[in-house]
């Protein structure tokens, strides 16, 4: 290849998606929760002026998707302001709410500020554990939610995270997103990051569970065909490949946590040596194509073997950057959910007991600031 | 299984979860949906912005063979294009009221 083309090749893309964290706090107290584990001691929060600036500035950038996340983005009092300029910059607007705080005043104000779609979140398919997991009484709320999500036609994704306890739920879960009407199921097996880390041998479902979930899934997939799109996800533990990790570092997508640090990905800011800019000192221009932390791991030059050779390094991108820190301490290392890294077996075993069929019990970690404080030290 | 029904008097629209609009950046016409988004040829996109819910399929047509005067295929292939677009859901018959 001559010297012109692979200037091309690391020539930076617009990025089309930004996650904007409008703050860690949050009603429920769920113990796979994807918030830093350490969220209890990041306190500073951006303004109304500041969020606007930044959806103008990721706007001018290309982004076209804006996921309006938390902690629960429902107890900004600003979100449908948020939500409307994001909405008459052309973007498409996404909420993924716990549900909690959504009443027909909020659904009906959301709906006009230009809202594209909700995406809800549901424990389990029963009140008794989706309750007990959530830590409050928050099933009916969630029902309701969904209710007013459809009768404002809004398209709706049901986001189930799955995990040991409500695996075998799985008929249950699809039967409630029949009754519900949404459009989309997220059956997202739990990924292990944060919070569900910390809790990882108490959630981690067996090999047989996931089989047999996967099954019931396929089954519905065929029975809902054009009505429901249901999307599966495994851990990639299970797959022995790793996941695209948001198709890249600093490809497509960015986050800015609730204090204004902006990220390649929500759950960066736990690997060590890394510097990542603040909108508040830098504009998102300057923090996407110049930050030395965006250009880290960009591209496929600071990879080692076997990704560097390999063929797949280019769909894979060699996995999760927080996942190899999480398993090997290092973040550039390969990601060891690969089969082709040595000790891959060791370190997923180390990782995920349950796979080889070690199931072990024990109390939850529930989220909450008391814990997080706890845990940070 | 559910298939499009193109009579040349019914009418198609976007399903409402999908958006299309011209992006600057991409220089290309993008259709949004929940978390996703595809980059569309411009002959997809012409196809699709007659999409309206307020033409039938018989005045798509003409309007494309206005706009595109060529050989005999261009119907072939708007009908071709719109099974394909109504089998990933972007577009969808008028509801009747």
């Amino acid at each position: 290849m001559n010297s012109a083309g692979s200037e091309t090749d690391r020539k930076i893309k617009p990025p089309h998606w930004m996650s904007l964290e409008l703050t860690y706090d949050c009603p429920l107290q769920c113990p796979y929760c994807y918030n830093p584990v350490d969220f209890a001691r990041h306190r500073e929060r951006l303004s109304t002026a500041e969020w606007l600036r930044v959806l103008r500035e990721g706007r001018s950038l290309g982004v076209v998707q804006v996921g309006f996340t938390g902690g629960e983005p429902l107890l900004r009092h600003d979100l449908e302001i948020l939500v409307a300029e994001a909405h008459s910059l052309g973007c498409y607007t996404n909420l993924i709410t716990s549900g909690v705080g959504l009443d027909e005043a909020r659904v009906r104000a959301l709906r006009k500020a230009g809202l594209d779609q909700v995406q809800l979140a549901f424990q389990a398919p029963t009140a008794e554990l989706c309750n007990y997991m959530a830590g409050r009484d928050v099933f009916q709320q969630k029902l309701e939610a969904a209710r007013l999500i459809k009768e404002y036609d809004f398209p709706m994704v049901l986001n189930f995270v799955i995990y040991r306890q409500n695996i075998d739920q799985t008929s249950a879960f699809l039967e409630l997103a029949g009754e519900l009407k949404a459009d989309y199921v997220e059956f997202a097996n739990t990924l292990m990051y944060s919070w569900a880390w910390v809790n990882r041998a108490k959630l981690a479902p067996t090999l047989e569970q996931l089989r047999r979930s996967e099954a019931i899934v396929n089954e519905y997939r065929s029975r809902y065909k054009g009505k429901t799109k249901i999307y599966y996800v495994i851990p990639d533990y299970f797959e022995g490949r790793p996941k695209a990790c948001l198709r890249g570092w600093g490809d497509i997508f960015f986050d800015i946590a609730p204090d204004g640090t902006a990220m390649p990905c929500q759950l960066a800011r736990q690997l060590p040596g890394l510097e990542f800019s603040n909108v508040r000192e830098r504009d998102l221009r300057w923090i996407w194509e110049e930050s030395p932390a965006f250009n880290r791991f960009r591209g496929d030059d600071w990879m080692k073997e076997p990704c560097r050779s390999c063929p797949e390094r280019h769909k894979d991108f060699g996995g999760c950057r927080c996942q190899a820190f999480m398993l090997t301490g290092d973040a550039a290392n390969p990601d060891p959910a690969c089969h082709f890294v040595p000790d891959h077996q060791k370190i997923v075993d180390l990782a995920m007991p349950s796979i080889t069929g070690r199931v072990q019990g024990g109390e939850l970690i529930f989220r909450n600031a008391r814990n997080s404080l706890a845990l940070g030290q | 299984m559910n298939r499009v029904a193109l009579g040349l008097d019914g009418v198609l629209e976007t399903t409402p979860r999908f958006r299309l609009q011209w992006e600057e950046m991409q220089q290309s016409y993008v259709l949004l949906y929940p978390e996703g988004m595809v980059k569309l040829s411009l002959s997809a996109a012409e196809v699709l912005k007659r999409c309206d819910g307020k033409h039938t399929v018989a005045e798509l047509l003409n309007s494309l063979k206005a706009q595109f005067p060529r050989g005999e295929g261009l119907e072939q292939d708007v009908r071709a294009f719109l099974e394909v677009a109504y089998e990933l859901g972007w577009i969808r018959n008028r509801p009747q009221n």
